[in-house]
């Protein structure tokens, strides 16, 4: 890695050979691009052959592979395929994609901890089923010599097993006694460990009981629960680590003139940053240099952009759309309007953390009873038998064994890991393993709206009304701008088949509009103000004809698909629904109206949106608050469960519990009702492994249980946990 | 009863090779993608010349 790092030309002369520049480089340049993008959309062979022929036929792409379970493809291309390529090509063959990080990616493909969980399980399985197999012949009846030597064998393979297998459980138990614990690891290993060393003794002595095969049957299924929420965790944890932008945080810093790349960390007060159309600012600062506009929407929710230019201040984390910035940095890291939005984040985090999952609660009554249980079986019956220390032993071990949680250990992670497989194939990630729960007992939903509600890009409303020759003219110039207004027209231009006009002289004036010579006139598309008109009350762009009066193109940020049908879905579910927007009223107001929101809050400042969702918590209400922006991150941590979608900003994936992969926001009224069945899963389950208990316990405290009861009870309540479970698949 | 001492060393080394079997599946990376897998057997593309 050193080697490859120092002989990596930098990308450009006038950078200063700062790490981040030369790890991009070095990343921009090998002989074989590895790209590897998220398809939340596909889910069939068919899907995969589409979408696998279709890269490959792609100039350049060497191979491509999809990965169903994970809904990923693999891409080997030459390096100048860039993903950008690719996403296009699978829109155009039917395939939302979003671009993963393979340098994130690389850590999490070989799950290291997965791998080392089934290795254990693997072999768990291999003793169980061969100790088994002995044991039913000494529970069937063999005597003597040939009992004995089974009862050896046994123990031959257990020993080792239970060594290797059972270190997870071991390890937890260790950590948690050092803390001062019980957790649900100490009965465990407590568990595994007596069984363990008692069969042992009862083999040496020779003609008692022994649990061998319940020791590696409960280290079995407990494996099996542990691998479950492990797999579920790692799918999750991977997935929304590599949906993070591929967004190095650093700014274009300007030293003497010259353009240097630094991290966002070392820029200091005072200093200049150049910020290009297309960027985010690093820091809060004012204008020195440029006009242009700005894209408040993931800091504020303001759907319209900001004009600026110089002596106006900005902040953090806005996006300049048009023309290049040069911006004196006021505040930075620390300070920074950035920050304070972390700040609040990590307020309200402290406030989640309180929440205790049905599992922990579960194993909070459950560890202390069973040792209580299990030792004052061992001292009525050192009494009764007037201590007979051996037979008091192995009734409360037996104890021990048979109250062993392997039903409870496998009651939440198998409905978790069902309920996110189901969810995962409607498109959502559960990131967080209490969320599920958190879910189930929501009653209220708060909705942000740009970039959540809407898609936050805006589209041209009716272009039919206006004359060809307008939309033509107006195609024409917006053609040569990136602006996102003019970007949108041109494109709905091309869809409606509309030829743009021969305009010459064609310039793009930043933060107003562009300009051009058409037919011997001047004609303009831009702000209100620059081609002389009063602004209407919603997005528009003006298109000034050189005769005339100014013609306006309104626009509307258009509904995400699904965003009706969730609404009425959690409607229908009885769930109360707010929308709280940092946008203007005006747009606000239409939204909950076509969506039939009663209740709605437009301006609405990040901490006033952390605030409003504190205060429904604090009248008792769980909310499910949905939201993509800055501004929304604080309050997404504040509320009881919180989903953002994946085009939200990185903050705000990070602040919330559940991700949705798709566009589509229809699956939040799924997952609510998935969520509460499941919940309904989870304490049944805990209901059969009491039952087993409750029949199983008595028998063993009056000191008749055998090791075959133990395995009945074992596995039967462990088989009935999971077929339950898999019913919500 | 002589029959136990050439059945259960078979018995056990039958269980090993299926376990070695599992290890080597494992460390070969054959669990990443069982739903894809599963729908990749079905296609005729690698028919002729099978893919890792």
């Amino acid at each position: 890695m050193a080697d490859t790092f120092h002989a990596s030309p930098s990308a450009c002369p006038a950078c200063v050979a700062a790490p981040a520049a030369a790890a991009l480089a070095e990343r921009a340049a090998p002989k074989e691009a590895r790209l590897m993008l998220s398809l939340p959309t596909a889910h069939c062979a068919l899907c995969m052959t589409t979408v696998e022929q279709g890269l490959a036929k792609l100039p350049g792409v060497h191979d491509a592979r999809v990965n169903l379970t994970l809904k990923r493809v693999a891409v080997a291309a030459d390096p100048d395929v860039t993903a950008e390529d690719l996403i296009g090509a699978l829109d155009r063959l039917g395939y939302e994609a979003h671009e993963l990080d393979p340098g994130a990616l690389g850590a999490t493909a070989t799950d290291k901890a997965g791998r080392e969980y089934l290795m254990r399980l693997g072999v768990a399985g291999f003793a169980m089923m061969n100790i088994m197999l002995l044991s039913v012949a000494v529970w069937s009846g063999a005597e003597g010599a040939t009992r004995e030597l089974f009862q050896w064998i046994s123990a031959a393979i257990a020993l080792p097993t239970v060594v290797f297998s059972a270190q997870p459980f071991f390890r937890n138990a260790l950590a948690a006694l050092r803390a001062g614990r019980l957790g649900m690891d100490v009965p465990i290993s407590l568990a595994i460990l007596l069984a363990t060393a008692l069969s042992l003794y009862e083999t040496a002595v020779g003609g008692g009981h022994t649990y061998f095969d319940a020791a590696v049957a409960l280290t079995f299924f407990l494996l099996a629960g542990r691998y479950l929420d492990h797999r579920t965790r790692a799918v999750a944890r991977s997935a929304a680590e590599e949906l993070a932008a591929l967004e190095v945080p650093r700014a274009t810093k300007l030293v003497d003139g010259a353009e240097a790349v630094v991290p966002i960390a070392e820029l200091g007060l005072g200093d200049l940053v150049r910020v290009r159309p297309g960027a985010r600012l690093p820091a809060d600062g004012v204008v020195i240099e440029g006009a242009s506009e700005l894209d408040r929407s993931l800091l504020t929710g303001e759907s319209l952009p900001v004009w600026t230019g110089p002596g106006a201040p900005v902040s953090a984390g806005e996006v300049n759309l048009t023309g290049p910035l040069t911006v004196r940095v006021t505040a930075a890291g620390r300070d920074s309007s950035l920050h304070r939005m972390a700040e609040l984040v990590a307020v309200a985090e402290s406030a989640r953390n309180r929440y205790t999952s049905l599992a922990d609660r579960a194993a909070r009554i459950y560890a202390p009873g069973v040792h209580i249980l299990a030792f004052a079986t061992f001292l009525v019956w050192l009494w009764l038998s007037a201590g007979n220390l051996h037979l008091a032993l192995n009734i409360g071990v037996a104890v021990l064994i048979i109250t062993c949680p392997c039903a409870l250990g496998l009651a939440v992670p198998a409905v978790v890991t069902a309920a996110s497989g189901r969810l995962f194939r409607q498109g959502l990630l559960i990131k967080d393993g209490t969320a599920l729960e958190r879910m189930a007992e929501v009653d209220t939903v708060v909705f942000d709206k740009t970039g959540t509600l809407t898609l936050g890009a805006p589209e041209p409303v009716d272009l039919a009304s206006h004359t060809a020759a307008d939309v033509a003219l107006a195609a024409a110039l917006a053609a040569s701008s990136s602006h996102p207004l003019a970007r949108a027209l041109a494109a709905a231009a091309a869809a409606a088949g509309v030829a743009p006009a021969a305009v010459e002289e064609l310039h793009e004036l930043p933060g107003y509009g562009v300009e051009g010579w058409h037919q011997g006139r001047r004609v303009r598309l831009g702000r209100a103000d620059w081609v002389g008109v009063q602004p209407l009350a919603m997005t528009a762009t003006y298109l000034d004809r050189g005769q005339g009066a100014p013609e306006p193109f309104a626009f509307i940020d258009h509904l995400r698909p699904g965003a009706a049908e969730a609404v009425a879905g959690l409607k229908a579910q009885g769930l109360a629904i707010r929308l709280i927007s940092g946008d203007g009223a005006a747009a606000v107001a239409e939204l909950a109206g076509r969506l039939g929101i009663a209740d709605w809050t437009a301006g609405a400042l990040p901490a006033e949106k952390a605030a409003a969702v504190a205060e429904l918590a604090r009248q008792g209400r769980r909310v499910l608050m949905v939201g993509d922006g800055l501004n929304d991150t604080a309050a997404l941590t504040a509320a009881h469960v919180s989903v953002s979608p994946a085009s939200a900003l990185d903050a705000a994936r990070v602040a919330s519990d559940i991700v949705l992969l798709g566009q589509d926001l229809a699956p939040i009224a799924v997952a609510t009702g998935v969520a509460r069945k499941a919940v309904r899963r989870i304490k049944e389950n805990f209901g059969v492994s009491a039952l087993y208990n409750l029949v199983a316990v008595p028998l063993a405290m009056i000191g008749i249980a055998t090791p075959l009861m133990a395995a009945l009870a074992m596995s039967a309540s462990s088989i009935t946990v999971s077929l339950n479970a898999l019913r919500l698949r | 009863m002589t029959v136990l001492a050439y059945l259960i060393p078979i018995s056990l080394i039958l269980g090993g090779i299926g376990l070695g079997a599992f290890l080597w599946t494992l460390n070969a990376n054959q669990y990443d993608d069982p739903q894809g897998n599963a729908s990749r057997i079905l296609r005729p593309d690698y028919d002729e010349h099978p893919k890792s």
